[in-house]
């Protein structure tokens, strides 16, 4: 296993293996209930909380695990987690969790939240696993408000709920439609590969400064 | 009849799992390079969610009415536990029909369509007939989105694409499409 400093731990989830955007985990709720702002922050902060919880007690209890059933163990863990989020929300925020619906329960199943048992914290001790976790919950967190602003923005001409353009704007509405998350993921992605070839390419262009014709990514492999 | 009918159609078609639902999208985007496999995950769902059709309801009618905050723990667990059984039980009884299938068992059980599939019949209140219906419906609509998407990527993978486009992007902008010709079938009965 590679060596991290804890500053890596809490950084990486963020942006440079962020869980939606680069590693394309969790994307049912990433996709299905980013058609507001609201909606995606609600989500993201119900994510995080049980990411950060169910973290916290795979790592207290990863000695006492037995190997066999850690994944069905880590599956309650997570449930309950989960199952306190739903409650809170439905008491806290009754109109939003009446719009995420199912997806709050769905949150037990998001493959990231496993995932980030399974590779990190079941191996790591508390204080790494909780900032691994705040890492890739915010990571999480910041492409759900993407998405949801973007949609929100193009499909009703608002963020949160107070109009930006007024009267004069025709809401582009395939954006909070369902095929408007596919679209935008799907835009997101392709901007960020452009963005990358760039990048490498101009590192490409600075090593061989002279002129002198390289062989480039494609042809080389 | 006809209402049973109208269940699966529209589970299968108007509300399509995958592409207005968003369920089940990991087997969507990671399986669906092949036209075969994709069938035979397709299938694997079917059966899966007949299983948890039923398992839904025996907890729904049985044992949660007593204990209501037990819905989503005891939902995955007698389901996970449940089909791991039936897949041991296809291995010894018929190994060639495991398999076509049995790979792809313990991967469906905790993907979000089953999960959800079981939330959605129980906030629906569907009886035990009306919740066999709308299993076979949802199955086969994701069967349906997978054949259509892996056929349509191993049509494009003769074509010439942008390299920024090689990656996920493009299954997505695919996806969106589909999603985009899905909600077409809204307009399919106007009551």
């Amino acid at each position: 296993m590679r060596e991290t400093t804890p500053q890596q731990d809490l950084i990486r989830g963020i942006w440079k293996e962020n869980p939606v955007l680069v590693q394309l985990l969790g994307l049912c709720p990433a996709l299905a209930v980013t058609n507001t702002v609201a909606n995606s922050l609600a989500m993201g902060i119900a994510t995080f909380f049980v990411l950060v919880g169910s973290s916290l007690l795979v790592s207290m209890f990863k000695k006492v695990i037995p190997h066999e059933v850690r994944i069905s163990a880590y599956i309650l863990i997570i449930a309950t987690f989960v199952t306190i989020a739903d409650l809170v929300l439905a008491a806290v925020v009754p109109l939003i969790h009446k719009e995420l619906g199912a997806f709050i329960a769905l949150i037990v199943v998001n493959c990231m939240i496993l995932g980030r048992q399974e590779a990190f914290a079941s191996k790591r001790p508390i204080g790494r696993s909780l900032l691994d976790a705040v890492g890739t919950g915010t990571g999480f967190m910041i492409a759900l408000l993407m998405m949801g602003t973007f949609r929100e923005i193009l499909g009703n001409g608002s963020i949160l709920g107070v109009s930006l353009f007024g009267d004069g704007f025709e809401p582009w509405v395939i954006f909070i439609l369902p095929p408007g998350g596919f679209l935008t993921l799907g835009f997101i992605l392709l901007a960020f590969g452009w963005w990358q070839e760039r990048k490498s390419e101009s590192v490409r262009i600075r090593q061989w400064p002279h002129g002198v014709a390289t062989p480039s990514r494609e042809e080389a492999a | 009849m006809g209402e049973l009918f109208w269940i699966l159609i529209s589970a299968m078609l108007i509300s399509n799992f995958t592409l207005s639902l968003f369920l089940g999208l990991c087997p969507f985007m990671g399986v669906s390079a092949r036209v075969g496999t994709a069938l035979r995950m397709g299938l694997a769902n079917i059966f899966v969610l007949v299983i948890t059709s039923i398992c839904a309801w025996l907890l729904n009618t049985y044992i949660l009415p007593h204990a209501p905050y037990l819905r989503v723990i005891s939902f995955i667990v007698v389901i996970a536990s449940l089909v791991q059984i039936v897949e041991m039980a296809i291995k010894k009884i018929s190994p060639t029909l495991f398999r076509e299938l049995g790979i792809f068992l313990p991967l469906i059980t905790t993907n979000c369509a089953i999960l959800g599939f079981a939330i959605f019949q129980t906030n629906r209140g569907y009886d035990f007939l009306e919740g066999l219906s709308f299993a076979i419906g949802a199955g086969l609509g994701l069967t349906l989105a997978l054949v259509l998407m892996a056929s349509i990527r191993e049509s494009s993978e003769l074509s010439s694409i942008p390299a920024v486009a090689r990656n996920m992007g493009l299954v997505l902008i695919i996806a969106g499409s589909l999603s985009l010709a899905f909600m077409g079938f809204a307009g399919l009965f106007s009551t």
